[in-house]
């Protein structure tokens, strides 16, 4: 390939000169976009890349520029393995002369063993807060072990396990909560905590998260915005049944040591009960008794009996879950979204018919090609990040700055790409990869738990049974104020001896333009403009020749940016 | 004030440094100016709102519309109060307050999920995809504002979690959310203010190369959001926040509790100036054992902070000029469920209004015999919003234009509880 691309440079005349073609051929046909983007030979991206320019035709839209190649490393890092690329990776890949470098990249960021670890990583981190939200299993007794289920993604991810397969476990899991307790199995934790109250948060959850069905509305009744009734609530709601959760003491205490969750006979709500066609009850606004037997969102029904014996509920939800095509959808939606900012539904996990999807083909599609592909997460993954969309810049144009402004209310049309903001998650791992900070230091375990008592400044809790939460990592003063004088900033950006600064200030080697450079490239992943050296050398000026201090300004500042925080 | 003195650096000191550092300007940086010509006469004017938001839902048949003796009564009994109308006996210190407050009795609405009602009960609207609505707090704050041009801390406060964001208005009107202890974190830079300044010039440099390449509006909130954040790190108004400064016999009044020292906080920031505070309290999603919850723990912790506030407001003359909305996203079930709970239920209940020159005293609207209809006109998230703002002399015409060119009316053209003001 290298010697290729050689010979090709031999030709260069040439190839402008073709180049030029193209150029004006776009340029007449401006909304067309015929021609020109690579879809790397892969069928998949080629078809993302047609649907989604069919609505740029439609709506008279053209693409923004593409990406720099700084800017497409950058947000490659960031949502493969979720932090901003080293110094070293990113020229790595500047100076790499290969055609096909950014398949090269996606490939390796998805199967090189030095990544895997981060890959993993990074995934159980979305999936943890999907699952038990940021904050679960950190409540006193709580019967989430978040290190359990945390174990368990990890695992999953690193194996890269099929998603059918995750989802399945994830669904039918029985065993013990916490790692080290005989027969653990860290995906009850999934459950755990969901199951008071006739395990309606079971319900309600599990269908939003793999399903993409908002059902918790018509649990007390009929939904006028929303095809599901209160019947099908219950039906679904009859799998969680023969579910326990039976909480095992530290001996002589109160305290909830661990958590074993188990399926055991249930022998139905009715007055007399008939284990073997296992009913329950739900009431009617208008105070009617109905019956609730298991029934699966698309009707099919399993055999009623309460007897684990002759059927477990739990089970034959798993298989109906990952034979649905609503899991393909929401799955697509959920990574797509991850990728580009916006999911073709919002909120993302509400893709009932009530709701329609903005590309609604396009999901169909990624849906059946990623069953084909035996539900292989990576597969999704490098179709997504190899497409032309995601490749755009996020700078606007006149023909898409307000029509493909989903912050103004519109559809998003994937003609840019859209700005938002790192993740505290992001962000942390960033700062301990750019500083090879002491947090990064230690056991898995370890690390993990700094990092969670860090996160845990965000966290707000909403007061309900329901486990609802928000962040103040939101972009508002807490966050600033954090960014500005936090001790995480504190720690990256200190002058101390050995500490990151300290060692570039003497690194021989380079002079101080490339030591500004090199502040600039491991936190914007861009050499800093003719302005912007400016400023820095008058920062030395002021630091009065103290370089380590002239840096830890700069450093402070690009940190401070929103150039830094936001993934552009 | 003594306090921020020792940590070295008042809003005035850090001024004159401004000013002194004269070999680097920020023009875009420029601090809050100081108007202080009318300001004393704008402060004798100058209205602010307290929410006290129960998440989860609380039960209000069993707080403030009592059905002693229906199948669905509960064994809660009512006492009378200071006004009108009875109330839950475990409220018998907010009985002698209710010639100040308000209870909305027919309060009848249609989301009984906790997200939608949240968002519903805070904005006046139902949520809606394609465009994300304004909470109470951002509404009132910038309505608010410009009656408090010496304000430098954020207007919209919120203690505790729950509240709704500020939508097509902007990051600038989010709420500051602090944990009650009034701890705010991370306050302090620890640096020389001249070498503060620098770095920020540094960094607005960074800041408006980014914002001028045409990135989207993320990039100019952020920039908004290092300008309040600068204003706040550097207000002596920071110690409003400061409940633990305040003499022991009043902490005791409000309550050795979050929501106590929420409420007291609540005071103190109305008192400095900010125009809308909203205090927080979880908890009331009793879908089981509701009654002996609620007689415990969360009945004793509301009365205690409810009535210590609306008194202590009263007290200071504070009250007429701020007004007090007690809700939730919706309530709960009449009837009482198989595990002594009772589940959500948006159909008939209650909100408590008071203050800022609304009537008290009285009971608006009322509900059947179990409470399970509303038995007059029912009230609205929307009429309830209109009433505060009229009560805060707010236009009721008054409009803002979403980020996509709608018209949106304040209160989303809800209409004025008569009974609140005649």
């Amino acid at each position: 390939m290298k010697r290729y691309s050689k010979m090709l440079g031999g030709k260069f005349a040439l190839t402008a000169a073709v180049l030029i073609i193209t150029v004006i051929g776009v340029a007449v046909d401006a909304f067309a976009q015929a021609a020109s983007t690579s879809d790397s030979g892969i069928p998949e991206v080629k078809f993302i890349n047609q649907q989604i320019r069919q609505q740029w035709a439609d709506y008279q839209i053209k693409p923004s520029m593409k990406a720099t190649e700084g800017e497409w490393v950058r947000r490659v890092y960031l949502d493969i393995i979720g932090r901003v690329p080293t110094v070293e990776e990113l020229q790595a890949y500047t100076s790499d002369r290969d055609r096909e470098k950014k398949v090269k990249l996606v490939q390796s960021l998805l199967h090189d063993d030095k990544y895997t670890e981060e890959y993993a990583k990074n995934w159980t981190t979305i999936w943890t807060n999907v699952l038990i939200g940021r904050s679960g299993g950190t409540e006193r007794n709580s019967l989430t072990n978040r290190e359990g289920l945390q174990k368990f993604l990890r695992d999953s991810f690193a194996r890269n396990k099929y998603y059918n397969e995750m989802v399945y476990e994830l669904v039918t899991a029985t065993g013990s909560n916490s790692p080290g307790q005989e027969n653990f199995n860290g995906a009850v934790n999934f459950l755990t905590m969901k199951l008071e109250e006739n395990a309606t948060l079971a319900t309600a959850q599990t269908s939003r998260i793999f399903l993409g069905l908002q059902v918790q509305c018509t649990q007390c009744h009929n939904h006028p915005f929303n095809e599901w009734k209160q019947q099908k609530f219950w039906e679904m709601n009859a799998f969680f049944r023969q579910t326990r959760a039976l909480r095992r003491f530290t001996p002589g205490t109160r305290d909830v040591s661990f958590v074993e969750l188990i399926n055991q006979d249930f022998a139905g709500e009715g007055l007399t009960q008939t284990p073997e066609k296992a009913d329950i009850y739900y009431e009617l606004r208008n105070g009617v008794t109905r019956v609730a037997y298991p029934v699966f969102v698309d009707g099919t029904k399993i055999d009623p009996s309460g007897y684990v014996e002759d059927v477990v509920r739990r089970t034959e939800l798993g298989k109906l879950i990952t034979e649905s095509e609503y899991m393909d959808k929401m799955v697509v939606n959920r990574m797509w979204s991850h990728f580009m900012g916006y999911g073709f539904t919002k909120p993302i996990d509400d893709m009932g018919p009530h709701n329609p999807a903005t590309h609604p083909e396009l999901v169909s599609y990624l849906g059946a090609q990623f069953r084909q592909k035996n539900y292989d997460l990576k597969e999704l993954i490098s179709w997504i990040a190899l497409s032309e969309a995601y490749s755009l810049s996020s700078r606007t144009n006149s023909t898409n700055e307000t029509i493909d402004d989903p912050v103004l209310g519109e559809t998003p049309k994937f003609s840019r790409f859209y700005l938002r903001q790192m993740r505290a998650e992001e962000l942390y791992e960033s700062l301990v990869t750019a500083t090879q900070a002491a947090n990064g230091k230690g056991s898995y375990e370890e690390q993990e738990r700094r990092k969670g008592q860090w996160l845990s400044q965000f966290i707000t809790a909403f007061g309900n049974d329901e486990g609802e939460e928000g962040t103040t990592f939101n972009g508002t003063i807490p966050q600033a104020l954090m960014m500005f004088n936090g001790d995480l900033i504190k720690t990256a950006s200190s002058k101390g001896n050995g500490s990151f600064l300290s060692n570039l200030a003497n690194d021989a080697e380079l002079n101080n333009t490339e030591k500004i450079n090199h502040l600039f490239l491991a936190a914007l992943s861009r050499k800093p403009s003719t302005n912007e050296i400016k400023v820095a050398n008058q920062l030395l000026l002021a630091r009065k020749g103290e370089l380590v201090a002239a840096l830890q300004d700069i450093w402070w500042a690009v940190l401070n940016s929103n150039e830094f925080i936001l993934n552009h | 004030m003594s306090n921020l003195a020792r940590n070295g650096m008042s809003r005035r000191h850090f001024m004159s440094h401004m000013a002194g550092a004269s070999s680097m300007v920020i023009p875009s940086l420029t601090m809050g100016q100081t108007l202080q010509d009318n300001a004393e006469d704008l402060k004798r004017r100058r209205k602010s709102a307290i929410l006290l938001w129960m998440g989860g839902g609380p039960s209000t048949m069993d707080i403030w519309d009592l059905k002693p003796g229906a199948p669905t009564g509960g064994p809660f009994k009512p006492i009378a109060t200071s006004g009108n109308a009875q109330i839950s006996e475990h409220m018998p210190l907010m009985a002698k307050q209710m010639h100040n407050m308000a209870i909305v009795r027919s309060m009848s609405t249609r989301e009984a999920d906790h997200g939608r009602g949240r968002y519903y009960m805070h904005t006046g609207y139902v949520p809606n995809p394609n465009i994300e609505h304004p909470s109470y707090g951002a509404v009132l704050s910038n309505q608010l504002i410009d009656q408090r041009p010496e304000l430098e801390i954020p207007p919209f406060v919120a203690v505790g979690g729950g509240s709704v964001g500020p939508g097509f208005l902007g990051m600038s009107w989010a709420p500051f959310t602090v944990s009650s202890t009034g701890q705010v974190r991370n306050l302090q830079m620890g640096l020389e203010d001249t070498r503060l300044y620098q770095r920020m010039y540094a960094l607005d440099l960074i800041e408006k190369g980014f914002i001028n390449q045409r990135r989207g509006s993320a990039a100019t909130d952020h920039q908004k959001i290092l300008k309040k954040t600068l204003n706040l790190m550097t207000s002596e108004q920071m110690e409003a926040f400061k409940v633990a400064s305040e003499p022991d016999d009043v902490k005791e009044r409000y309550g050795n509790t979050n929501f106590g020292r929420g409420c007291l906080m609540a005071r103190r920031l109305v008192e400095i100036g900010v125009p809308f505070i909203e205090v927080g309290l979880g908890g009331w999603d009793n879908h089981s054992n509701i009654h002996t919850t609620l007689r415990d723990q969360k009945l004793p912790e509301l009365d205690q902070a409810m009535s210590a506030l609306v008194e202590d407001l009263e007290q200071r003359g504070l009250l007429e000029d701020t007004a007090i909305v007690w809700m939730g996203e919706f309530s709960r079930t009449p009837r009482i469920n198989g595990n002594a709970g009772r589940d959500h239920w948006a159909r008939s209940w209650s909100v408590v209004v008071g203050g800022a020159g609304m009537n008290g005293g009285i009971a608006v609207g009322e509900t059947n015999s179990d409470g399970t209809r509303v038995e007059t006109d029912p009230y609205t998230s929307q009429d309830v919003m209109a009433s505060v703002c009229k009560a805060l002399g707010i236009s009721l015409q008054t409009t803002f234009t979403s980020n996509n060119g709608r018209p949106m009316k304040i209160a989303n053209s809800g209409k004025v509880i008569k009974e609140l003001f005649s």
